[in-house]
């Protein structure tokens, strides 16, 4: 049977197939539905959201010494958390079958950067795997756990945005259940001590020797002939530009496996034609290997070496030619995005943008929105947890300074739990004076609602415990007088917490908490939040056309003749309510 | 390649653009096409332009529709036409649903929503324009205004031999199937 798939869900049902036991994962776009979709065949597997990547991989890392088949999946970044267990890993090898999949999103389309990942197959020396679509997705998943065995390494499945998120046709199999090694003690093999350490990196050298012979000769690193003119080598979703750039008219070395480097095949195919191109994403990949190997190609000297590449820029790269288009003089206006209407953020980040001599840094989540226009409430904004700490060192810099500055960090609930709990330690533990806010939304919101360790729901749909942040703050050594519960809809309220925290010289902490209004509300939330539903209309007899309300930046709110509220879309938060100085707009229910 | 043909669908998050291109892809391999579908979304913030690329053939290698390659682009937005409308192949046809949905700068008064749109884009190309929306609503449910989009696309790509009434009754909310299939006719209908 064959069934139209994503390259995720290829990926989750590879996994499957080929026997998975153990998954375990942070969201991240675009990697977030591997593992959501892994929660169908929790019959079978076992299948976790962790609160990191470096958790996540630690965690399959653990599955696999334990004799099972494991995974864990992240986007791009993620394996820089992830990367101290990658590089050791290499060296001890598996028990059961290991592949830690990255999703890297060349031309960020939801990312802060867009790193080639390849370069850590190559870095931390594990076998790598580039699918170029979903039905190749699936077949390197299983694949991907025989090789792991057979030559005891962790395996990097190497997935880009568009093979995640493209659709293609993928033939379903059954699965076939790997069973358990038995458990063994091995203290040489897993014990990274320095002792034991030297000797698994020189038969680290082996193993990669016996990895690059496979390479040379396997399957799906195989040359497809089309003549001996011109001969194309690419990876992943570039082979699919390079096949529609180049057509019939050349031979290609499609390459499936491209660590460790099939140097002999890479040179035998070069061989054969007269004139080489080299066609991929980001990163001269495998161009550095073929310069290394003395092999004249064309590549990053016409492809562009960084952003996505599609069909029309590789036949431009190339070609130098265009495809005929219509051009209509008349341009559309962005549709950048914004914090939704109804969103429990917008009330907080009114309040924090009229804050005058502070440094406001923010992280990765929904709320990093705060920092568009009109509120452009914050500053900086550079990884996953990063806001606590580098709050953190700007406010004791700022002091030490005696700068007039204070800092201000804002982090989500599910961001706090990667590693702001660790920043938070920090901030602490060293007496500093910034502010942290936690923004609790009580879901990972802005990859699409996964639970994660404050919601009280497991990946699998289990209740289980939940984290009480307020009592974690206080845990850590943050005294209960300086943490501030608000709600985020309240602007008073939260623009006098943000007073009060300001006004001290220590370490203090926000937390506002209410739902993210797309989210499936569950039965606590019921209880909690007033959720009914409500809408604000706008009384317009009263309004003076003051455009306070505007300034809220509500994508409800229709600034046009008259200024209306769009009513679908309202979900009566009453942000824009009190802002207007002219009560002219009334809450319905 | 000639004979691959480019889909491409736009709009504005909320519109329903995903279930209307999942069940022209089903539709499509149905009767045996190669299939790809590229999705592009912005983050899961609502109104975000999105985008839907199909295309289909023997044998599809990029799933990436480039400029000037689209055999239909259907607009559930007037404004997302203006934005696509590059991709078109020549001589291709455009099915625009005469609906504004203004981005966060136009609401906030700093520029102004683009005029005369049909306008422009007529100069230039074959376009089909209708209000979407209101025929949902003479059915009884504003929301199936995909589905009457996706009727009228079904008719401009033609694309025969498929069962679409069954396609959609497999992938619509169950008690709406009626509802759905008459506004892909309706749709369907439109010239």
């Amino acid at each position: 049977m064959r069934e139209l798939m994503t390259g995720n869900e290829a990926v989750a049902r590879g996994a499957w197939e080929g026997g998975l036991i153990f998954a375990s994962a942070y969201p991240g776009t675009p990697s977030t539905e591997i593992t959501e979709n892994l929660a169908q065949y929790k019959e079978e597997l076992y299948c976790e959201w962790a609160p990191n990547e470096k958790v996540a991989l630690e965690a399959a890392i653990g599955a696999s010494l334990a004799g099972v088949r494991s995974m864990a999946a992240m986007k791009h970044v993620g394996v820089n958390v992830a990367a101290d267990p990658l590089f050791t890993f290499a060296y001890t090898g598996v028990t059961g079958g290991c592949i830690l999949v990255s999703a890297d999103d060349p031309g960020m389309h939801s990312s802060q950067n867009e790193q080639d990942n390849r370069n850590y197959a190559e870095a931390a020396r594990v076998l790598m795997l580039e699918p170029a679509d979903s039905q190749v997705s699936k077949d390197y998943m299983k694949l991907g756990f025989t090789l792991s065995e057979q030559f005891d390494t962790p395996v990097l499945l190497r997935m880009t945005t568009r093979v995640c998120h493209s659709k293609g046709l993928v033939t379903l199999e059954d699965r076939r259940e790997k069973e358990r090694v038995p458990y063994k003690k091995n203290i040489r093999k897993f014990v990274a001590t320095p002792a034991n350490a030297k000797v698994r990196r020189v038969e680290l050298a082996d193993r990669l020797i016996a990895m690059e012979e496979y390479a040379n000769t396997c399957e799906i690193n195989r040359p497809e002939y089309n003549g001996s003119k011109i001969g194309v080598i690419t990876s992943g979703v570039a082979y699919q530009y390079a096949r529609e750039t180049f057509g019939e008219t050349a031979s290609y070395l499609k390459l499936g496996m491209t660590f460790p480097f099939p140097r002999d095949l890479t040179r035998e195919f070069a061989s054969k034609v007269d004139k080489l191109y080299v066609v991929e994403e980001m990163d001269p990949y495998i161009e550095r290997h073929l310069q290394q190997l003395g092999i004249e190609a064309i590549g990053k000297a016409v492809i562009p070496s960084f952003g996505e590449l599609n069909t029309d820029i590789v036949r431009k790269s190339v070609f130098g030619t265009e495809n005929e288009h219509e051009t209509i003089e008349k341009e559309a206006v962005d549709r950048p995005p914004t914090l939704c209407a109804g969103c429990p953020h917008r009330g907080f980040f009114y309040a924090l943008s009229k804050k005058k001599n502070v440094v406001i840094t923010g992280d990765i989540g929904c709320y990093t929105l705060g920092s568009a226009p009109p509120l452009s409430a914050i500053d900086s904004c550079f990884c996953m947890g990063g806001s606590i700490s580098t709050g953190h060192g700007a406010a004791v810099a700022l002091r030490f300074t005696g700068a007039k500055e204070k800092a201000i960090a804002v982090i989500g609930d599910s961001t706090f739990f990667h590693t702001g709990i660790n920043s938070l330690l920090d901030v602490i533990y060293n007496k500093g004076c910034s502010v942290s806010v936690i923004l609790d939304n009580r879901i990972t919101g802005m990859t699409g609602h996964q639970q994660n360790p404050g919601t009280g729901f497991t990946l699998m749909g289990e209740p289980t415990a939940e984290v009480d942040i307020p009592k974690l703050c206080n845990a850590i050594g943050l005294k209960e007088e300086n943490i501030y519960l608000v709600n985020p809809l309240d602007i008073a309220a939260s623009d006098a917490a943000l007073d009060a925290a300001l006004a001290k010289d220590e370490p203090t902490v926000i937390i506002t908490r209410y739902p993210c209004i797309l989210k499936k509300f569950s039965e606590q939330d019921k209880e909690e939040f007033d959720l009914s539903p409500k809408k604000c209309v706008i009384v317009q007899e009263k309004c003076k056309k003051c455009k306070k309300c505007v300034s809220v930046g509500c994508p409800a709110i229709h600034n046009d003749e008259k200024i209306t509220i769009d009513e679908p879309s309202c979900t009566g938060c009453t942000v824009c309510k009190q802002v207007c100085p002219f009560d002219a707009i009334e809450e319905v229910r | 390649m000639n004979n691959i043909k480019s889909i491409l669908l736009v709009g504005v998050g909320g519109q329903g653009t995903i279930l209307a291109s999942k069940i022209l892809s089903e539709g499509l391999v149905s009767v045996g096409y190669d299939v790809k579908m590229s999705e592009i979304h912005g983050m899961s913030q609502r109104g975000g332009s999105v985008s839907t690329q199909i295309r289909y053939g023997d044998k599809v290698y990029s799933p990436i529709i480039g400029l000037g390659e689209a055999d239909v682009i259907v607009a559930f937005e007037k404004m997302e036409a203006l934005r696509w409308v590059g991709y078109l192949k020549k001589g291709g046809r455009m099915v625009i649903n005469n609906h504004e949905i203004p981005s966060v700068p136009i609401l906030m008064g700093s520029v102004q929503y683009p005029q005369d749109i049909e306008g422009a884009l007529q100069e230039k190309i074959d376009i089909l324009e209708f209000k979407a929306a209101d025929l949902a609503k003479e059915l009884g449910n504003p929301r199936v205004m995909n589905i009457v989009l996706l009727g009228a696309l079904v008719k401009a790509v033609n694309i025969e031999s498929v069962d679409w009434d069954g396609v959609i009754r497999r992938n619509v909310k169950k008690g709406f199937e009626e509802l759905n299939v008459s506004a892909f006719h309706a749709g369907y209908a439109i010239r």
